[in-house]
């Protein structure tokens, strides 16, 4: 067509066919111009960084998972896994939701197919970088991810700063994920300390009372070190004191030494950011200690299968913030899209940890797509536009400035077993907290993202 | 200034933990002390032990049961480990026995986390033995103290297996010296195969008893296997009277320091060992026959 008009031009003008032919280059040059940086027939003008172009130039892209299956985050592990193996597989097959979230998605990425590596972190920084580190090199992966553990989420940060290759955070509750930690690689999606503590705190001085004293235990490591730091400083506000944080290593087999601390310390609420089977443990030796007659249980960073696990009705009235729960669905229709996919595959309501894979994979998704390459610094770029984009929870936007998702933190109370209206209904949803007024500055956690190349 | 009332509670837990240390301790040590054979499959036992009684509480309610079947489980799971594989390591290097037994230890996890899944299992205390008990000075979980004396019952049927009895006696002199108890005429690798199943029936039998205090995950072994290695060590290896003491002293150690700060509680736990090492370099049981 556009030969043939241009072909009557040089006719009807009579100009040289060469001249044409040079203005008909450069015209169709220029209107490729603004996504001209950015389109596949281009890429091979970018220098090759990290993965690129290696790992992007087949028919398929490669995901690296290293997800802890053993050890004390295993279960969370496990679902974590579920949520992106089913996102992989929505993408590939261009599902209905996949094009929700991402309209430009036809089928797989930029229409390559999307493979998943997993490797067993055990919640451990060490192994998690050296299986990623091996995905790097063998596998060529154009996107890394898993955590959960935020010791792993900052080690794999680093990895992704270094190797230059994408990372999106598993469950990740530090601060110092895109905070202090914070890289120009790293995006994270899910709520975090600083986000949980703003949004229960309130609803917490609302249900207790001001001038209360709270008992922490703390896993010690970023994750509970920042998480009970943000817990402290909000509800200090609201005049409530520590009586004691009683720290413990990450998988201890045994909490009755702190839960004694715990028990004679005279606490009015016992905050337990302990997380993963630890806080299955501590929950349920608590309860053979009769703590919860001297006080309350608060979980502020909610932990997937927490209720069915500890079980005999432990969780009943316990205020948890969590990042997602599956009876949103009643308000969000791509939250019971992405359940009833989910939970036709698997078997089971999704939990957070699957929802923040699967959201995470889309995310990266749209933003290749919107991008038109693989290319990490034109990615990033997109990425960091903070447009407002939909997700499982309602519209979300990425902050350019530490790479953290502003996204609603939802606050849920554990339901008494008798008013369970089937075996997974846990929880009832206190309130959805949209996320904006929940977020520090950007700086606040001394972020500073690093270079693109 | 020392909270007494607190610091008696944390020793009623050293006590409680350090009691259990004993009973998975003293089965590590006569399988070392007989076979020579560093059984790094001893955590799973643990692990087996209180899935199989888990298994056995969801058929019939009974906690006794369950606490029979686990334990007779272990043990045959033990014979049965014994006899097919670790017999064939007797005369191997000490590396290829440790390497085989972790490898057993893999795949029994592995096994039993395919069977019943991650998610943590629980098995509730008996009734009669549920609830607090009020010591006046503090409130204690019931089951805990009840689960003292039920480990001391073990303990001292252990100690009659292998004090009063004949075959308890050819264990002994098998510990202080294999090749004259051979050479007497005994048949050593049936009591090889004996001290396998008793040893891991311990662990087993503590893997159930200790369900209703923290519940079942397929890795629960691990965790326990490194304190009871502290505690062989500490005890003297092959001495059943040294793992009583050292599990009672490295449960007082653990629980005392958490008081304290728990962040130092392995490290007091490591610096008594080290403690022993230098002073005593064979335990505070052991002796030099044992290596």
């Amino acid at each position: 067509m556009d030969k043939r008009s241009m072909g009557e031009q040089e006719f009807k003008a009579g100009v040289s066919r060469r001249t044409l032919l040079q203005a008909g280059a450069g015209l169709v040059g220029g209107t490729l111009l603004p996504a001209g940086f950015t389109m596949p027939a281009f890429a091979a003008d970018h220098p090759a960084i990290g993965t690129y172009p290696a790992g992007s130039s087949g028919n398929s892209v490669t995901i690296g998972a290293a997800v802890p299956r053993t050890g004390t985050y295993a279960v969370q592990g496990e679902d974590e896994l579920k949520g992106m193996q089913l996102a992989v597989e929505h993408l590939n097959e261009g599902h209905e939701l996949v094009k929700k979230l991402s309209p430009k998605t036809k089928k797989g990425v930029l229409g390559k197919e999307v493979k998943l590596v997993v490797a067993d972190s055990a919640a451990k920084p060490n192994e998690a970088v050296q299986a990623q580190q091996r995905f790097i090199t063998e596998n060529k992966v154009v996107l890394m991810t898993g955590s959960t553990s935020s010791a792993v989420a900052v080690a794999l940060n680093k990895l992704a700063q270094r190797e230059k290759v994408l990372y999106v955070a598993g469950i990740s509750g530090s601060n110092d994920t895109t905070g202090k930690d914070c890289v120009r690689y790293g995006f994270r999606q899910n709520f975090f300390g600083q986000t949980a503590a703003a949004a229960i705190g309130p609803v917490l001085v609302k249900a207790f009372g001001k001038n209360k004293k709270a008992a922490y235990l703390t896993p010690d490591y970023t994750y509970g070190h920042t998480v009970t730091k943000s817990m402290q400083d909000f509800l200090a506000t609201a005049g409530w004191t520590t009586v004691t944080n009683q720290v413990s290593p990450l998988g201890a087999p045994d909490y009755s030494s702190y839960l004694l601390n715990v028990a004679n310390s005279g606490a009015d609420v016992l905050i337990n950011v302990n997380w993963g089977h630890d806080a299955v443990l501590s929950i349920q030796q608590a309860k053979q200690f009769g703590i919860f007659d001297k006080m309350k249980l608060v979980v502020p960073y909610q932990i997937p299968f927490l209720a069915r696990e500890v079980g005999g009705g432990l969780l009943a009235d316990v205020y948890c913030a969590t990042d997602y729960w599956w009876t949103m669905e009643d308000k969000y229709p791509l939250a019971k899209m992405f359940n009833d996919a989910f939970s036709k595959k698997y078997g089971y309501k999704p939990e957070w940890g699957a929802e923040n894979g699967y959201m995470s994979f889309v995310h990266w998704a749209r933003m290749v797509e919107e991008t038109g390459s693989f290319y990490p610094p034109d990615i990033i770029k997109t990425w960091e536009k903070g447009e407002t984009i939909p997700s499982l929870v309602g519209d979300v936007h990425y902050r350019p400035e530490d790479h953290q998702c502003v996204r609603p933190v939802i606050i849920v109370k554990g339901k008494k077993p008798a008013d369970m209206k089937n075996k997974e209904d846990f929880y009832d949803i206190v309130e959805i907290i949209p996320g904006e007024g929940l977020m520090q500055k950007p700086d606040a956690f001394g972020c500073k993202l690093g270079d693109y190349t | 200034m020392i909270n007494w009332a607190n610091l008696i509670s944390q020793m009623f837990n050293g006590l409680v933990l350090g009691a259990l240390l004993a009973l998975i301790s003293s089965g590590l040590t006569i399988i070392y002390g007989t076979l020579g054979v560093l059984n790094l499959a001893h955590g799973a036992m643990f692990m087996l032990g209180g899935y199989a009684g888990y298994v056995a509480y969801t058929y019939t309610d009974s906690f006794i049961i369950a606490i029979i079947a686990g334990s007779l489980f272990v043990m045959v799971v033990g014979v049965a480990m014994e006899r097919i594989i670790i017999r064939h390591f007797y005369g191997r290097p000490d590396e290829d026995q440790l390497l085989v037994t972790f490898g057993i230890s893999i795949c029994l996890v592995e096994l039993v986390r395919f069977t019943f899944g991650s998610l943590s299992l629980t098995v509730p205390a008996p009734k009669i033995i549920a609830g607090i008990t009020s010591l006046g000075f503090m409130y204690y979980p019931t089951y805990r103290l009840a689960l003292v004396g039920i480990v001391a019952v073990a303990l001292l049927s252990l100690f009659l297996v292998l004090y009063r009895t004949r075959i308890g006696m050819i264990v002994r002199a098998g510990i202080e010296d294999s090749v004259m108890v051979a050479s007497l005429g005994i048949n050593v690798y049936r009591v090889f195969m004996v001290v396998f199943g008793i040893g891991a029936m311990a662990a087993g039998f503590a893997g159930i008893v200790n369900a209703p205090v923290a519940s079942l995950t397929p890795d629960m072994g691990e965790k326990i296997l490194v304190q009871t290695f502290v505690v062989v060590v500490i005890g003297g290896v092959g001495s059943f009277p040294g793992a009583i003491l050292g599990g009672l002293i490295a449960g007082e150690i653990i629980s005392i320091t958490s008081m304290i700060n728990p962040g130092y509680a392995y490290v007091m736990l490591f610096a008594a060992m080290t403690l022993v090492l230098v002073l005593r370099p064979h335990g505070l049981f052991g002796s030099q026959s044992r290596g």
